[in-house]
């Protein structure tokens, strides 16, 4: 009698015996496999474990980060923990930010067939297609703003029959525009100015003087913030 | 009733701005305004010529869709190579069915396009819409008789399915120009290709043809260049800064058609590329002389 | 050892001619491509003479640089009495190319200060013409 509480699945072509509702990250692991290359924060922000994977009875392939995805019964599954993209060189402080410096630095976003694939292959939901083009059309704001959620698993890059370097150029646009484009926020220039001023250092070497059960007491008695009612 | 929606292609964003702005100001000034797109990617530039290949018709497709999703049934372009290669999108996937099914079912996250946006160029929207009688009403008077080429480039013009004139001798420019005071120059080269693309890795071509059409326009007696397309744009004005001082083609102004409208209906200098702002205040009769 | 590409040569006018949808042979030889085409005389190969080596499945077109001098202008199409599409062949010859990854434009090439001075209209359909 099958257990319900277990599942096959294939790891690059082979099939295991693993429970059932687990991460690909755990799955792997229970198989025997040891992680080390392709894991690292274990909570879907470092994107060290992009994975390829398809349904059972299905065609398409699909992408997720192995941390975060679920096993299903019959997923065939392999993981790609790196990604040869080359990253430019460049001082970010000699950048002229003129219309076509992304260009100049992955002149291959002029390759874009706009096909989607880098947003179907997305584990994070960004419209990477549309910030492609934003970046071939010399629109930083837009590469930046669009970008914000990658966290350069590199799927995006593998995938694109144009070779272009999806989350390469759009860390550059990200710096570019924190340098040159976007505003300076004024709550964090009074924070620093309060800082240099001296006004926490009381506070911090209060803290400094205690003993490791007082940090730990005084640890577990912090302010949370309430979690909102909808859940956040 | 159609709907128009305006296609800019990304050239207009940045490094050809001012095709843009002016004729943002003509057409809102013929009460046509451009309504762009709300999302849009680039076109392709080149419609791709083999017969297997549809690959490179998507980008051109999903800005099709892009206006039907707004429910517009016309798709406005002011660059040349947008238009060319999206007017041919467009009767590649309304004469081959098969085509439009395995494009549609590709992109399985869009709507599936539905054949019904035509591509339109402004100067066909100046000419069959609004009128050579109407532009001439609004002109203002800057342009009177300054010699004015016409120069056409290849993507309005061919193949002949798509072309807005006749491809051996248009006249559209020109004529739209004329409606507003400018004398218009026929040259032999008006339709001749500028090199395109070859300015990349091979910019001796594209510099050699494009110094021919200049030299040509000059020829002819033009002072003035109007081009439509952002390559050709691009090119002529290399070869002018590059091969400046042969035939005199150095002294020529080459500016967007719609630069050259927006002057004379009425535009402030300041709103006009400098090289054209100048020359009009050069033919501007001073106040004793009035 | 690197892995070299190459282009089979067997039945390349019957390939292009897939490729292309047109009919080589509808080509009388009248030359009114040739006398037309703006960059004829940069060519190694004049519109027309591309067209007959297609004729006699003449092998080293292959190797011509007429078919990237090509600027896609369409100026043959238009003239051709018979309706033949010669960009459409030209097409066809790069793409044999181009889909074997035998790239023209080597990009990695192309210095940044190039790169800045060109619209990037240029650029797009640059790579679209000779890279694969």
């Amino acid at each position: 009698m099958p257990d319900p509480t277990m599942t096959q699945i294939y790891i690059m072509g082979k099939a295991y015996d693993v429970p059932a509702g687990v991460t690909i990250m755990d799955a792997m692991e229970y198989a025997g496999y040891r992680f080390v290359r392709g894991a690292g924060c274990r909570s879907g922000f470092c994107g060290a474990c992009g994975t390829v994977y398809r349904k059972a009875g299905e065609y398409r392939l699909e992408f997720a980060l192995a941390c975060q995805e679920m096993v299903q019964p019959g997923m065939h599954l392999t993981q790609l923990p790196f990604t040869p993209a080359p990253r430019a060189a460049y001082a970010l402080g000699e950048l002229d930010p003129t219309e076509n410096v992304l260009l100049q630095y992955y002149p291959e976003i002029a390759r874009c067939v706009a096909c989607n694939t880098c947003t179907k292959a997305c584990p994070q939901d960004i419209e990477v297609m549309d910030y492609i083009q934003a970046a071939l059309r010399g629109d930083l704001a837009r590469v930046a703003e669009l970008s914000f959620d990658c966290i350069q698993c590199g799927l995006c890059a593998m995938r694109c029959p144009a070779d272009i370097k999806h989350y390469h150029l759009a860390q550059m646009a990200r710096r570019l525009h924190g340098v040159s484009g976007s505003p300076i926020p004024a709550h964090l220039t009074a924070r620093r100015a309060e800082i240099e001023a001296g006004a926490y250092d009381a506070e911090l070497d209060a803290l400094m003087t205690l003993d490791l059960d007082a940090l730990k007491a005084r640890y577990a008695a912090r302010e949370i913030e309430k979690e909102n009612e909808e859940g956040s | 009733m159609t709907k128009t929606r305006y296609f800019p292609g990304c050239s207009l964003k940045d490094t050809a701005r001012s095709f843009e702005t002016s004729a943002r100001s003509v057409m809102e000034r013929l009460q046509r305004p451009l309504v762009e797109l709300e999302r849009w990617n680039c076109c392709g530039t080149v419609y791709s010529l083999t017969a297997d290949d549809l690959m490179h018709h998507v980008a051109s497709i999903r800005n099709l869709i892009r206006a039907q999703e707004e429910g517009a049934d016309e798709l406005v372009v002011l660059c040349a190579m947008c238009y060319n290669t999206l007017t041919r999108v467009a009767r590649r996937v309304g004469a081959d069915r098969e085509a439009l099914d395995k494009i549609n079912a590709f992109m399985n996250l869009e709507p599936d396009y539905a054949g019904g946006v035509t591509v339109r160029h402004v100067l066909q929207v100046l000419r069959d819409e609004i009128g050579w009688d109407r532009l001439a009403s609004e002109a203002e008077g800057m342009l009177d008789g300054i010699p004015v080429a016409g120069y056409y480039g290849c993507t309005l013009l061919r193949p002949k399915e798509i072309a807005i004139d006749d491809p051996e001798r248009p006249t559209v420019m020109t004529d739209a120009l004329e409606a507003v005071g400018a004398e218009p120059v026929r040259f032999p080269f008006a339709a001749e290709c500028c090199g395109s693309y070859q300015t990349v890795d091979r910019r001796d071509l594209s510099l050699e043809r494009s110094y021919r059409i200049l030299r040509a326009a000059r020829r002819a007696g033009a002072e003035v260049v109007a081009t439509a397309c952002p390559l050709c744009q691009h090119n002529l004005e290399d070869a002018r800064r590059q091969l400046g001082e042969r035939d005199g083609i150095g002294s020529l102004t080459i500016v967007y058609f719609t630069e050259l409208l927006a002057a004379a209906l009425g535009a402030p200098p300041e709103r006009l590329p400098e090289t054209l702002a100048a020359r009009l205040a050069a033919r501007a009769p001073t106040e004793g002389e009035r | 050892m690197p892995r070299t590409r190459t282009i089979a040569t067997e039945a390349l006018r019957a390939r292009v001619e897939e490729m292309s949808g047109e009919n080589v042979f509808a080509c009388y030889q009248c030359g009114a491509c040739s006398s037309g085409c703006p960059l004829a005389e940069e060519m190694d190969r004049l519109p027309n003479q591309v067209v007959r080596a297609l004729q006699l499945d003449d092998p080293s077109l292959l190797e011509s640089d007429a078919i990237w001098v090509c600027a896609s202008c369409l100026a043959c199409e238009v003239r051709c009495p018979k309706g033949v599409d010669l960009a459409k062949l030209m097409e066809a010859l790069r793409q044999l190319h181009l889909r074997r990854s035998l790239d023209r434009l080597p990009l990695d090439d192309v210095p940044r200060d190039e790169i800045r001075r060109l619209p990037q209209i240029a650029l797009v359909a640059s790579l679209r013409k000779k890279t694969g």
